[in-house]
């Protein structure tokens, strides 16, 4: 039986660089799959292409593609990212220069999945009756349509195989689920139909597993969280996949971490929905069909899968300003650390009151007391603790408010409770909030463009 | 019957989609988990989070990983960019619900109490 295997070098824009490096480099692997996008990417992207119109993608992704060439080449090992951004076209130039400068021109090829960018077409879409409702509170995109600033749609995995159908060795795609980028090598690979709904779940669910990267390794793992070896060099996830939809969950031999099927089950249920409607543009994956069991050290198998068919929609992500907010803190020392940090709230929130400034929200913690599970479940500190976060922010659609109260922070320290430090970092941030918008379109109203040129 | 943690009888993780959270939570021995189906209902676990969740609690099961997942909707200050939270994602709700006491056995509390 033919296994591909199939490794998550990235979990998320920002994780470790080193990852993917290790994963071409400690072991065998057929294909290196990487997330770079996150809601908020995509109008960083676009604000970024705006300003020059050969950017707007992720570049980390083309410094990491240039160092590991030689290995990509050699060991003839495909690569799946979302790392096009709003700019697919841009990163593959960026790419198809590194493969030159490396002296591989001719001798790779790069394909692109895009056409996942309908912020040109929203007008058109709405002006046609498309919608593009918000999917939680029903309102239609016209509502804040002068303030999007992106909007792409989720392709799925039928659109990476094709990409690599096209005989592309690297393929960079626009938006596309995250479980995508480890179905498509699948799809490739084995052929599956697309109504084979059973083995595109198993695809999906395989893609689920490893898309947050070392966090199925052992990486956030609460499980025995203390005796996980040798977590400074944790290996990132590999799925050995095979034709009939069984799939093991492993890692490269030698790599940190631990794979038991205690830390799938955290993995499995993380940012879950209704587990047994999993949607993706490829299938609805049902989660209460998986059977687990381990399968040596640092293996787990998957078996059992089903899946129903997809839906006619798309998942649509679009980004529009909201405002905006900025937090400041200081550290409160013993004795009273808590005390002071509670006055000093009383103090900030009485000036703000007395310069008018009124906000959408006014948000106040006590880091080290109750920041994470609120005051009811944490309970009243220990009244001799060393030292309390005072930690305050503010929303608002008026800029000059959220500025004017970031002044009203540091001067704590000369004009407010005692023993007060933490202030080092400067004044508190003003930023903008880009808010998230998520619709639907039907499937028929957007075409995936895929392209694959030589290097 | 004696009263213990969720914390010694489950694991858990969460995360965030939106301003809802997400909270699953595993039972580690099989033979707990019709106790988590039983006593970890929906509505316990809206009073739980009172003053956080400020929405509805939906919650599934997931029978087959021995494991219950919550949904806690109107949690994180609007959510992602928009939370002034510490935690904006809900990371550490999964050890909130931890700390939510059971009803078990007199010889499973003093299992679990030896084993510690």
């Amino acid at each position: 039986m033919k296994t591909v295997r199939i490794a998550n070098g990235q979990g998320f824009w920002g994780d470790s660089l080193q990852a993917p490096i290790e994963q071409v480099r400690r072991g065998p692997i057929d294909y290196l799959t990487l997330d770079y996008l996150a809601e908020i990417t995509m109008s960083i992207m676009q604000k970024q292409r705006a300003r020059d119109p050969r950017s707007g993608y992720a570049r980390d992704f083309v410094a990491m593609i240039e160092e590991i060439l030689p290995d990509l080449i050699e060991h003839n090992i495909k690569v799946v990212a979302n790392a096009g951004g709003v700019n697919p076209e841009a990163c593959r130039d960026a790419v198809i220069d590194a493969a030159r400068r490396r002296g591989f021109a001719k001798k790779i090829k790069i394909g692109i999945v895009a056409g996942d960018d309908i912020m040109s077409q929203l007008d058109d879409f709405i002006g046609r009756g498309v919608e593009l409702q918000n999917q939680e509170t029903g309102e239609p995109l016209a509502s804040i349509r002068d303030r999007v600033q992106s909007a792409n749609v989720y392709f799925g995995g039928r659109e990476i195989a094709d990409a690599l159908g096209q005989g592309a060795q690297i393929i960079i795609a626009g938006r596309v689920t995250d479980t995508g980028l480890s179905l498509g090598p699948m799809i490739h690979e084995f052929n599956w139909a697309r109504d084979d709904w059973d083995r595109l779940a198993a695809g999906t669910i395989a893609g689920h597993t490893v898309e947050c990267g070392a966090q199925c390794t052992g990486g956030n793992c609460l499980v025995d969280w203390e005796t996980i070896p040798n977590v400074a060099d944790i290996g990132y996830p590999i799925i050995e996949a095979n034709p009939d939809g069984s799939f093991v969950i492993t890692k490269h031999k030698g790599t940190g971490g631990r794979i038991t099927v205690a830390s799938i089950k955290e993995q499995l249920l993380y940012e879950m929905g209704d587990p047994r409607e999993y949607i993706t543009p490829d299938c609805i994956a049902d989660f209460t069909t998986i059977q687990l069991e381990q399968d040596g050290t640092d293996r787990v198998r998957f078996s059992g899968i089903k899946g129903r068919p997809a839906t006619d929609l798309y998942k649509v992500s679009v980004s529009y300003s909201a405002g905006w907010k900025a937090v400041g803190s200081l550290v409160y020392g013993w004795p009273d650390a808590y005390k002071k940090a509670r006055a000093a709230d009383r103090v900030v929130r009485e000036r703000l009151d007395r310069l008018g400034l009124r906000f959408d929200t006014v948000l106040t913690e006590f880091v080290g007391v109750n920041a994470c599970h609120g005051e009811l479940l944490s309970g009243p500190p220990d009244p001799d603790i060393a030292e309390v976060t005072f930690r305050i922010g503010v929303r608002s659609e008026d800029k000059r408010a959220v500025e004017r109260f970031t002044r009203e922070v540091a001067p704590l320290v000369l004009n407010g409770p005692p023993t007060v430090t933490g202030f080092a970092a400067g004044r508190a941030k003003v930023e903008e909030i880009i808010a998230y918008w998520p619709a639907l379109i039907p499937k028929n109203e957007v075409k995936p463009k895929i392209s694959v040129v030589e290097a | 019957m004696a009263r213990v943690k969720l914390v010694q009888i489950a694991h858990a993780r969460s995360g965030d989609k939106g301003d809802t959270a997400n909270v699953g939570l595993i039972a580690y021995k099989p033979e707990y988990y019709p106790m988590l189906v039983e006593q970890v209902t929906a509505e316990r676990v809206k009073e739980h989070f009172k003053g956080i969740c400020l929405g509805e609690v939906e919650r599934f099961e997931v029978p087959n990983l021995h494991a219950l997942n919550f949904l806690l909707h109107a949690s994180l200050d609007g959510g992602g960019t928009l939370s002034l939270k510490t935690d904006a994602q809900g990371k550490t709700y999964s050890a909130a619900l931890l700390r939510m006491e059971i009803e078990v056995s007199d010889s499973l509390a003093k299992q679990l109490a030896e084993s510690k």
